[in-house]
């Protein structure tokens, strides 16, 4: 941990901006840039730092990074990225990726995304990702470089390993239905939640009428004229308070779909090592049949049907020669394979060491960052009631007065 | 004092909630001179080969020396009410006589003969009774006091005399043409009346549209909520470390969720049927103003046709003398009606309006604590764990 990145290094994304560009396709496209900014700390000396770095960086080049990280350490969950569209919206939200609130969140999430990864123990030292903080130019070209597309895994094969795979290591199956449930539950707790705000706004709003009627009616009152003017006020100070309520609310939110996000990051680790271990079957089951087919040239006994046996059978056996030559290819492959299988196990066993110690960390900070998100949003809760008493206490003097 | 004892003897049996109570004494200026006590309770189904409708029990405790006995139990339906509201409004129509629930809901929020109905119906009812109890000129009514007494048969048998419905609709109609034609020699203290009444009656309209509008989105946050809370439950099943935090939380907002149904019943006992009342004030009282002005019609017709004609002087001057009398009778009842009316209001209002904001502070504080004692038991725990650290 004393040698994380996030230690040495003050990253923030402080800006965004909007620009307009050239698309791969030649037509003009609107986007946001996000200015990053780092700074070295000296640990030792009081409180001095180094000057300001920055450079802008568009949600596209976060992606390339994160999906970079993803493959290259396919053992870490590796942190996720802010959502790229706004979802579960209540009505007064806009799903516009332009909109002012949404590119703020945005901006927040993104410098939490390069925070987690500074300060994780293993993708702190990776070089493209300390490019990305300070290299302006070339970044896409080095990161284009590594070649890192080629080795991920693709979608279909790692769904054919998920079905077929035999026996996985009983803690991936675990967590991969924990990862599920996580994914299922929290996206259902957001989606009741931007309901609940909905009506919340809804109610709050609707007292706000109540301003505009006392205002008109004290008009034509002697006696009762202050007391309702005052109250009405009151009102509308009620129907104001919940526009800053939801909005702190949404940054519970945020915290919330970043570990939504999270369980998908979980998911990919358990996937890898279904993968690996489907290939690591295939390649125990490969290298016995072939063991079997040696034996079964060495003997001449049959003792699986195949077609080779069949026509050899029908139109007569090959001559010995031809037997010895496969004999020998099989040998080599044999000794082959079972090197390959060799070095599978150890790769096998490697990641589930490796994977499990960043499983273990990461369910440490899970438990400590969404305990921390539920402390807050009673301490949410608290304030608004609090705010609740003191305008009703307002109102019942102004309406006793009436 | 008899009749000192008179109200203490009858409280305890009252079977009304607190907050009528505080209703009741609103209407009264010196609650222990109060010799009427009615109670509109038990609601009963009728079924015949016609038509199905409810009867009330109305039970009538008084020490008047008009009354023969102390205490009446008749059981009484709606068209009952109306037909005493009406006799009354024939008998004083510059009185402001209070309103009657009205006869259904248009709105269907309720099922007519719904629990809910009839229950808000009750209320009302009994409300109208005691207001015209204690009005100091309707409760000597011979009406009201029949109403209160007579049984079945007698009541049916004493509305079926009177002006028939015929020739009350002529008064109806008499009133509104004479209110097209406007009045001449209206008062100043009517006009203004009269303005008044247009924009109390607009701003009670769109308060009471206000409140029911409250009421619809806070039943839609709160089935909403409903559905909040067991999904961190649900959440707790799959966790361990976070499991209580989950369902602390979970516990909260059901708890929230009770204080909201409390709140709302809160609104639809107190606000909302007040707001209705007045609604139905404003036309009572606008019809009032109207009446006024159709009996000084009356009496400035009669004046006009004088100034036309030479003979039957006399005849004439003493008409005009009786509608003099008349015109002053009724100004002056309607304007003691009004003040008084004004002040009930203003009263109504005044503690209406306070319930409201007394229930919301409950509704707050409620879930303050809530919110408060799961705070508390969460931060415990958290100063055990603030030892790793590794959080950006």
């Amino acid at each position: 941990m004393e040698d994380c990145l996030a230690k040495k290094m003050e990253i923030t994304v402080s800006e965004a901006e909007k620009r307009t560009g050239r698309n791969a396709m030649n037509m003009q496209e609107t986007y946001t840039a996000y200015l990053i900014e780092t700074r070295a700390v000296e640990s030792q000396s009081e409180g001095q730092c180094g000057p300001v770095d920055s450079l802008w960086r568009r949600y596209s080049e976060f992606e390339l990074l994160r999906n970079y990280l993803s493959v290259t350490y396919p053992h870490i969950v590796v942190p996720p990225l802010p959502e790229k569209r706004a979802d579960f919206v209540w009505h007064k939200l806009s799903a516009d990726n332009m909109d002012p609130d949404f590119v703020e969140r945005r901006r927040i999430g993104l410098e939490n995304f390069l925070l987690r990864v500074a300060s994780h123990p293993v993708l702190c030292q990776d070089k493209i990702f300390y490019s990305f903080l300070t290299q302006e130019g070339g970044w896409k070209e080095m990161v284009n470089e590594t070649g890192f597309q080629l080795k991920a895994d693709s979608r279909l094969k790692a769904l054919n390993a998920t079905f077929r795979v035999k026996n996985p290591d009983k803690r991936f199956t675990e967590l991969k239905h924990y990862s599920d449930e996580l994914q299922s539950v929290i996206s259902h707790l957001l989606r009741v939640r931007a309901r609940v705000a909905d009506r919340l706004y809804g109610v709050y709003k609707v007292h706000g009428n109540y301003g505009r009627v006392f205002s008109e009616w004290s008009a034509i009152e002697k006696e009762m004229g202050d007391g309702l003017q005052s109250a009405g006020h009151h009102m509308d100070v009620y129907a104001a308070s919940i526009d800053d309520i939801l909005e702190e609310e949404e940054h519970y939110a945020d915290q919330l779909k970043e570990y939504l996000f999270y369980a998908e990051a979980l998911r990919a680790v358990c996937r890898k090592h279904e993968l690996m271990q489907y290939d690591l079957e295939m390649a125990a089951q490969d290298l016995t049949s072939k063991k079997q087919q040696c034996e079964e040239l060495a003997t001449g006994t049959v003792r699986t049907f195949s077609l080779k046996g069949m026509t050899s059978k029908l139109f007569g056996q090959e001559t010995p020669e031809q037997r010895e030559a496969k004999i020998k290819v099989l040998e080599e492959q044999i000794q082959e394979g079972e090197e390959q299988l060799k070095s599978k196990n150890l790769e096998g066993r490697d990641f589930v060491k490796s994977a499990w110690a960043d499983i273990e960390r990461f369910k440490e900070q899970k438990n400590h960052d969404l305990k921390e998100a539920l402390i807050s949003y009673a301490v949410m809760q608290i304030s608004m009631c609090k705010k609740g008493i003191q305008v009703w206490t307002n109102a019942k003097e102004c309406f006793s007065k009436m | 004092d008899t009749s000192l004892t008179e109200v203490n003897s009858f409280s305890p049996s009252m079977p009304i909630s607190p907050s009528s109570m505080i209703n009741q004494y609103k209407f009264e200026d010196e609650p222990e001179l109060r010799d009427l006590f009615i109670t509109v309770d038990d609601p009963e189904s009728h079924i015949t080969a016609i038509e199905t409708f409810i009867t009330y029990r109305v039970v009538t405790k008084t020490s008047r020396g008009e009354f023969d006995s102390s205490e009446y139990e008749v059981r009484r339906r709606y068209q009952d009410f109306l037909w005493l509201k009406s006799k009354l409004e024939e008998a004083h129509p510059t009185l402001i006589i209070p309103p009657l629930p009205e006869k259904f809901i248009m709105k269907g929020m309720v099922e007519r003969f719904s629990d809910e109905f009839i229950e808000t119906r009750r209320k009302a009812l009994h409300k109208f009774l005691n207001r015209i109890a204690d009005h100091p000129t309707l409760t000597f009514n011979e009406d009201f006091k029949i109403f209160l007494t007579a049984q079945a048969w007698e009541l049916s048998s004493h509305k079926k005399q009177g002006p028939s419905l015929l020739s009350r609709m002529g008064q109806t109609v008499r009133a509104v043409a004479s209110s097209v034609r406007g009045v001449k020699n209206r008062p100043e203290m009517f006009t203004e009346m009269n303005d008044y009444m247009e924009t109390f009656s607009q701003k009670i309209n769109v308060l009471d549209k206000i409140a029911h509008r409250i009421y619809k989105e806070e039943r839609e946050y709160f089935n909403e909520m409903k559905e909040y809370g067991p999904i961190h439950t649900l959440w707790s099943a799959s966790e361990e470390d976070i499991a209580d935090s989950l369902k602390g939380v979970a516990s909260c907002i059901d708890k929230c969720c009770k204080a909201t149904e409390k709140q709302m019943a809160g609104l639809s006992e107190n606000l909302l049927p007040i707001l209705h009342e007045y609604v139905l004030y404003s036309e009572i009282l606008m019809g009032v103003l109207k009446r006024r002005d159709q009996i000084q019609g009356e009496l400035d017709s009669k004046v006009d046709a004088l100034a036309n004609k030479k003979t039957e002087k006399d005849l004439f001057s003493e008409e005009i003398g009786k509608l003099e009398d008349k015109v002053e009778c009724a100004n002056n009842a309607l304007k003691a009606d009004w003040d008084r009316w004004k002040q009930n209001m203003q009263c109504d209002m005044r503690s209406t309006f306070t319930n409201v904001a007394e229930n919301n502070l409950r509704y707050y504080e409620e879930c303050l604590a809530t919110w408060e004692s799961f705070l508390a038991s969460q931060t415990v725990d958290l100063h055990v764990e603030e030892d790793s650290e590794d959080r950006p």
